[in-house]
């Protein structure tokens, strides 16, 4: 599997991506600047975590409208396999490849901190590792991860099977005390409708070493090498 | 040399914070009066803040050296080698005064501002902690203030994408007016890429890259040597504003200059922006400078030379080049979008020379003025220990009763609300945070791990300075050892009231005596470090509070060691010795009200003996869980090992023995085992007194005659204290 | 040489925590009478050019394109 980074100014996850999807595919990924215009043909682009133009404005939104996005849209549009973490979800939603939008927490406060999740759909390339409503271990670190969408939409996202993963407790259930940020409906992460394109909010990078956190993270990339190699 | 130059009053002497032998010291260095400009100069140069000029005299006499050091005090940070090419740079540094003002800019600012040290020497930061001290809970000011720390702690740290893993936060009134935000960070690089300050080549570009120059913070270092009073708060257009995105664009620019060999010198823009860091590179590389001040980029138009000089900024660094390497370096910092302008150049006439628009607006001599700079004896009391007092709860104290509410008690209880808010997983090399003894971060892309913390009892330092200096080193050993790790160097804050009364000139004197006594001891030198000095409002001052930032290394970080224990039926052994020494503790505090008295004694053959035995045990695996025995004693440590999974323990302790649960005796550590006899065995090789004092078991803790209290309730106490308080509804205190 | 200056706030359905949080701030200060609060910000943008109805559709398209996220907030648009 042949992979892309994408590097945005103040992208601060992209070495952390970086080092899970070498340790998983064994192969370099490829670190893309956001000003280049070209990206190379990979299997899977990842978007990674951080402050992208200081999340000015609105999280992800500057980043969104930069040219190597372009790109992106076209070849997820094509098919291609795009995972946007955390500050990536924000820009995959202001580029309109998944839809809603991601809000101020709940709390009003930046919270970082380990995070169950349940997996709502283990049929896709990026989820097929685990098993259907596991509850994963991984940790979220973010200040606007609070999911929103229309009623309309959210129908649909639901109705589709579009949610990837709901925040839960470590028993699996559905707690209001598991939610980090107020998602709807505990949204954590979402599919586009083709399923190639996943946003998640956790970040599955910062569990792919056992020495560090746990491994429920890396198995995220391990559904990837074998669905995309 | 007209246009900027009003006539030098002793009322605008005085603004400077210059004293008027000061400024007659400055007209003999100058063979005449110095103009507003230079005036200003001489005044950063000699501020407290940039010239140590009350503390140099007795921070000369800390250790800094060891086979270990590669950097002592007197650069932007320490460095220490950690084997295999690599090396530590780390220091912590005070950003107390423009905390207290504006909290948000002022805590961000200071993250910010340490960094910039870090980096400047070519390391990657790699960890953030921080030691906050605020005033009484109930004082008004005290959550407006804690919630606006935190949250620019959080705000700049999490967006430069540096993890904030430790620190410590604590409460008292005597912070009331003055709170302490103390910003500890922590890099690596390699041994061979070490970036200093020292100017070289005459000839040389002096180059200014980052962020435009506004006028932020002009007098910041002036602001942070004075003592406050009521008319303070109208400073605050003073206060810097951060912008850890152009922070982290900078942190990448620079290691990426970094990697090749086009700089001769480097030093990032802090108090007193341009002003003292071309000083302080000129200084130190024994030539001269000249700036054509026309040149600075500025982001508001009109400035005068004097507001470029003493403007604080943020996200500045000036840099020597080797010549001709000026196009390579701009590319570098044209592509990450920041400013790079030449704005002057290295001479050998050992003055500094600043023009404007054509004109030379001013001319120092940079020996004379680095020289002269003021160094005070200043007077002092020896602060004598205390009479003894006896501790005497009566009979109707129930232990556990206590234990709970000192759990759910500002001194004591969890600050969760405070590092949630801080990214402390990014980079993935976070191995231990906040909530243990030390943080642990590995050594990107290797086995090893760097252990850190930051330490200190203000009421141990205010009892009796000289053991409550040497206290805050000997905790910090402990913290480095329970994790794993063996102490290599440490960073000191020293934060303290006015010097030029002789009681606080006394505490400053007790304290560095302790440090260097206890640093010695256990070899830790201080690599780095900073003063704060006129921590006092309207005549009180803070606690003394010198803060000891200790490092230790991991050679291997598979044996990494936590506070709490995974299984039921281990042994709990105590290494160390306990009479029961209840002065100063918190349960006289919290129960008796009682604040008398002398502090533990600290023992510093017998503290390194401990823990290098702890070490030991903990590296030849050995070791189930560990922790250091401090504030509280020790049914407060049981009690943090036992939270940490919920697993109990059966002490055979009686409820009636306070001195024995609750006693701040030093040099102790609790050890979960289940090789108890291997323990015993060596223990007594070493010549230190161990006991077993229960097991793991349950999921409560018990004591002999069966008292006995359940975890979810010491923990639902130890959690709720801090949500509750800061979640209040807001009311008119505000 | 003219100004323009955007409002963009969350729209009406979309809960806005921070203007819930600011509101309970001034109830507790008592001041009863606010009764709902919304946050939003203001943008100000010189535009070089001097056609009103030119500047007002090029501002409209930044609106669209960067300044506000359609899917959660509004805009209005003032030509100074």
């Amino acid at each position: 599997m042949k992979s892309a980074v994408i590097v945005f100014p103040g992208s601060n996850c992209d070495r952390d991506m970086q080092v899970a999807l070498r340790e998983v595919t064994g192969k370099e990924p490829q670190m893309v600047w956001h000003g280049d215009s070209q990206m190379p043909n990979v299997d899977l682009i990842a978007i990674p975590g951080g402050f992208s133009y200081g999340d000015y404005l609105r999280c992800g939104a500057m980043a969104a409208n930069s040219p190597i996005m372009k790109e992106i849209v076209k070849q997820a549009n094509e098919g291609v396999a795009v995972l946007g973490v955390c500050n990536g979800f924000q820009v995959l939603t202001e580029c309109g490849l998944l839809p809603g939008a991601l809000m101020r927490n709940a709390s009003l406060r930046f919270v970082c901190k380990d995070v169950h999740l349940t997996v709502e759909n283990n049929t896709t390339a990026f989820t097929s590792n685990y098993q259907q409503n596991e509850p994963i271990l991984v940790s979220v670190a973010h200040g606007d991860g609070n999911f929103f969408a229309e009623p309309e939409t959210l129908n649909k996202i639901e109705g589709d099977g579009q949610v990837a993963f709901r925040y839960c407790n470590a028993d699996g259930e559905l707690v209001a005390r598991a939610n980090p940020n107020g998602s709807v409906n505990a949204i954590a992460g979402i599919f586009n409708e083709q399923r190639n394109v996943l946003g998640m909010m956790p970040h599955p990078e910062r569990h792919s070493d056992k020495a560090i956190g746990g491994t429920d993270g890396g198995r995220l990339f391990e559904s990837l090498m074998g669905a995309l190699s | 040399m007209t246009t900027y130059h009003p006539e030098i009053t002793a009322e605008i002497v005085a603004e400077h914070g210059l004293s008027v032998e000061e400024y007659k010291l400055a007209c003999e260095i100058m063979d005449r009066a110095p103009n507003l400009l230079e005036l200003g100069i001489f005044s950063v140069m000699w501020s407290e803040h940039c010239s140590y000029k009350s503390s140099k005299k007795w921070l000369k006499t800390l250790p800094t050296e060891g086979p270990q050091v590669i950097q002592g005090p007197g650069e932007n940070a320490g460095v220490v080698d950690i084997g295999d090419g690599d090396a530590v740079i780390f220091k912590i540094e005070s950003h107390n005064h423009p905390s207290f003002i504006e909290p948000y800019q002022g805590a961000a600012t200071g993250v910010g501002g340490i960094l910039r040290d870090v980096f400047t020497m070519g390391a990657r930061p790699i960890a953030n902690l921080n030691a906050l001290r605020f005033g009484d809970p109930d004082h008004p000011k005290t959550r407006h203030l804690l919630s606006g720390v935190v949250a620019g702690i959080g705000g700049y740290g999490n967006c430069v994408g540096v993890p904030t893993v430790g620190g410590e936060t604590n409460f008292d009134p005597a912070y009331n007016g003055n709170i302490l935000v103390n910003a500890m960070n922590v890099g690596v690089a390699k041994t061979d890429k070490i970036f200093y300050s020292a100017a070289g080549g005459i000839g040389n570009s002096v180059v200014y890259v980052g962020s435009k120059t506004g006028r932020d913070g002009i007098h910041g270092a002036t602001m942070a040597s004075a003592e406050f009073d009521d008319a303070s708060e109208a400073k605050r257009p003073t206060v810097q504003v951060g912008d850890p995105f152009t922070e982290k664009l900078l942190i990448e620019a620079c290691l990426e200059i970094m990697s090749g060999d086009s700089i001769v010198a480097i030093q990032d823009m802090g108090a007193a922006g341009l002003c003292s860091s071309s000083f302080e590179m000129a200084s130190k590389g024994g030539t001269g400078v000249e700036l054509d001040l026309s040149t600075v980029p500025c982001r508001e138009t009109g400035m005068t030379p004097y507001e470029m000089m003493l403007s604080e900024s943020q996200e500045r660094m000036l840099m020597v080049l080797k010549p001709g390497r000026e196009a390579e370096a701009q590319a570098i910092f044209e592509k990450w979008e920041l400013d790079f302008a030449v704005v002057g150049t290295i001479t050998d006439t050992g003055r500094m020379v600043l023009k404007f628009e054509g004109e030379t607006v001013g001319d120092l001599p940079i020996d004379p003025l680095a020289l002269a700079s003021p160094e005070y004896d200043r007077p002092w009391h020896e602060i004598e220990m205390p009479a003894a007092v006896s501790i005497e709860p009566d009979g109707n104290v129930k232990a556990l009763d206590v234990l709970k509410s000192m759990m759910g008690s500002p001194d004591l209880a969890s600050r969760r609300w405070i590092w949630e808010q801080y990214d402390s997983t990014v980079m993935a090399d976070t191995m231990q945070k906040s909530g243990g003894d030390a943080a642990v971060v590995r050594v990107h892309g290797t086995d090893k791990a760097l252990a850190m913390t930051t330490d200190c009892t203000p009421r141990y330092c205010y009892a009796h300075p000289e053991t409550g200096g040497a206290q805050a080193v000997a905790e910090a050993y402990r913290n480095l050892i329970a994790s794993g790790a063996k102490p290599l160097a440490a960073t000191n804050n020293l934060n303290f009231g006015n010097p030029e009364k002789p009681e606080i000139m006394g505490q400053i004197v007790g304290c560095v005596k302790g440090i260097g006594a206890a640093c010695e001891a256990l070899d830790m030198p201080i690599v780095s470090g900073n003063v704060s000095l006129y921590n006092e409002t309207d005549g009180k001052a803070i606690l003394p509070t010198p803060v000891i930032g200790g490092i230790g290394l991991m050679k291997d970080s598979a044996a990494m060691c936590r506070i709490g224990h995974k299984e039921e039926g281990l042994d709990l052994v105590v290494l160390g010795s306990c009479t029961g020494h209840l002065q100063q503790s918190l349960f006289a505090k919290q129960v008796l009200s009682n604040q008398e008295g002398q502090p533990p004694t600290i023992d510093l053959e017998k503290e390194e003996a401990t823990g290098r035995l702890v070490l030991s045990l903990i590296e030849n695996e050995m070791v189930e869980a560990c922790h250091d025995i401090s504030d509280g004693g020790l049914i407060v440590s049981v009690t943090e090992m036992a939270m940490a999974h919920g697993i109990g323990a059966e002490l055979n302790i009686a409820e009636s023995e306070l001195g024995q649960l609750f006693g701040e005796d030093q040099a102790r550590y609790v050890l979960a085992t289940n090789d108890s006899e291997s323990i015993l065995l060596a223990a007594e090789i070493a010549e230190v007194e161990a006991t077993i004092i229960g097991k793991t078991k349950g999921d409560a803790l018990t004591l002999t005659s069966g008292a006995s209290i359940s975890l979810s309730e010491l923990s639902a106490a130890h959690e709720a204290w801090m949500p509750g308080f800061m979640e209040a509804p807001v009311s008119r205190e505000a | 040489m003219m100004k323009a200056r955007v409002f963009v706030t969350l729209k009406p359905a979309v809960l806005d925590p921070q203007g819930k949080a600011i509101q309970n701030a001034l109830n507790g200060l008592g001041f009863d009478e606010a009764q709902s609060v919304r946050q939003g910000k203001v943008i100000d943008i010189e535009l070089s050019g001097d056609d009103n109805s030119a500047v007002q559709s090029s501002v409209t398209e930044m609106c669209e394109k960067l300044l506000a996220n359609t899917v959660i907030e509004d805009y209005r648009i003032e030509i100074l």
